[in-house]
């Protein structure tokens, strides 16, 4: 057997074990993600990754590779589809970017600069969140976390340490930290730790680092996500 | 020659850096000046919106008088426009959502530092502030949005002569940002 897919008419040749996602970043085809990470367990939840197999949607960073797909990932349909998901994860928390260290850093804003998403478009949520400055090194915003879990893998998988996890359902799921107070002085989180690095939103900022690149030139001020993205996430690629 | 384009702009929950950023375009306001003319708008102290092909809205509604004003405009503007930020989302006016209507005043008019005379203004003339900040988009139909803490002059520039050109306006990446 050959071993190859097609993406948008394109033949990608894939490993056996190797996800949609997988395949396509080793073959230069970017597809747009923002819970999913190479270094990672893949956790399916942001959607954003939505790819049509055969006639199907599901998640190109959960979905294996498989002889005789034939995927569409560059579609209008779907890039409609992901800008709705993109305008649902702003109007769910307080992405209110002008304040915001991360702005033109941040992987949700890019995906949504790639997606030319010009506004909000749903009713806006407006939650109560709160902001926890507790430790001396990370501070985390909970306005802007979008529950990727990446900080949780990254803790887990990566710091051998446990400080995140997502608690609840629906409307009210959140990110909780594991310690008795419930704050991030209380745990063993240090700033060196993959997770305080790994948030692709302004939901984890490290103190006293903030503007040291001025806005207009930031990663995403000039350059796409889709670049970005296929430069520094390519899997084991120029190692 | 045919009729001017009629743009009418007006400032709500804002600060006015949409219409300085707008004012940017320099000397091709010059340019502008030929095809169109202004009817209400912070630029000509007009009062009222009137008949006007395009209307540009900067800042989100944060009390009665803003809705009042955004609905004349959409009653008398065939193109509504949400300019910036706080158009779009609310902005930075909408941090105040997350704190209770009545603390907001406390804090301002009683028990801030400074404050002398401590009283919540109640004149009858000053507009009813809505609970929350909220974008326009909420209140009535946008047609089209231009992102930006403020969008820049050229946005202004690309979005308007688009329009007047009889094309479908469009923002490439690198006018879009949201900072
Ligand atoms: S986390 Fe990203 S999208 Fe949210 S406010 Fe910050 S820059 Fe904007
Ligand atoms: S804090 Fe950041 S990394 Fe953690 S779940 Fe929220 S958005 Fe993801
Ligand atoms: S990247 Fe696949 S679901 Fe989030």
């Amino acid at each position: 057997m050959s071993n190859t897919i097609t993406i948008d008419g394109n033949t990608v040749p894939f490993e056996d074990g190797q996800t949609i996602m997988e395949a396509a970043t080793a073959a230069g085809v970017y597809i747009p993600h923002l819970c999913h990470h190479p270094e990672f367990t893949p956790h399916g939840s942001c959607k954003l990754c939505t790819v049509n197999v055969n006639g199907r949607n599901c998640s190109a960073c959960t979905f294996p590779a498989m002889e005789g797909q034939n995927v569409l990932n560059n579609t209008r349909e779907l890039t409609d589809d992901r800008r709705k998901i993109t305008q649902m994860l702003f109007v769910e928390g307080n992405h209110l970017c002008p304040g915001c260290e991360k702005t033109g850093n941040c992987q949700l804003q890019a995906v949504a600069y790639h997606l030319n998403m010009l506004d909000n478009h749903f009713p806006h949520f407006y939650p109560s969140r709160e902001l926890d400055a507790s430790h001396a090194e990370v501070m985390i915003d909970h306005n802007r976390c979008i529950f990727c879990t990446l900080c949780v893998r990254a803790s887990q998988q990566k710091d051998g340490k446990d400080v995140f996890a997502i608690s609840g359902r629906g409307l009210n799921k959140h990110l909780i930290i594991n310690s008795q107070s419930g704050l991030l002085k209380d745990t063993d989180l240090e700033a060196t730790d993959e997770a305080a690095h790994i948030c692709p939103t302004g939901a984890i900022l490290i103190k006293r680092t903030g503007y040291q690149v001025p806005i207009g030139e930031r990663i995403y001020d000039h350059k796409q996500i889709d670049q970005v993205s296929l430069e520094t996430e390519h899997p084991r690629h120029g190692e | 020659m045919a009729s001017k384009i009629r743009v009418a702009t007006t400032s709500l929950a804002g600060c006015f850096g949409c219409h300085m950023s707008f004012l940017d375009i320099d000397e091709r306001m010059l340019q502008l000046a030929e095809v169109v003319e202004f009817g209400r708008s912070p630029i000509n102290d007009i009062e009222h919106c009137t008949n006007c092909d395009i209307g540009l809205i900067e800042g989100g509604v944060c009390n009665s008088e803003n809705v009042h004003v955004l609905r004349e405009f959409r009653k008398n503007c065939k193109i509504l426009v949400a300019v910036g930020a706080c158009a779009i989302n609310g902005g930075l006016p909408a941090m105040r959502n997350f704190i209770p209507l009545e603390e907001c005043l406390a804090e301002a008019y009683l028990d801030g530092i400074g404050v002398e005379n401590p009283q919540i203004p109640s004149d009858p003339e000053l507009p009813l502030l809505l609970d929350k900040v909220r974008p326009i988009h909420e209140v009535v139909k946008i047609d089209y949005f231009l992102p930006g803490c403020p969008p820049s002059a050229d946005v202004f520039w690309k979005f308007l002569t688009d329009l007047l050109d009889g094309r479908e306006p469009s923002l490439s990446y690198e006018l879009v940002h949201y900072d």
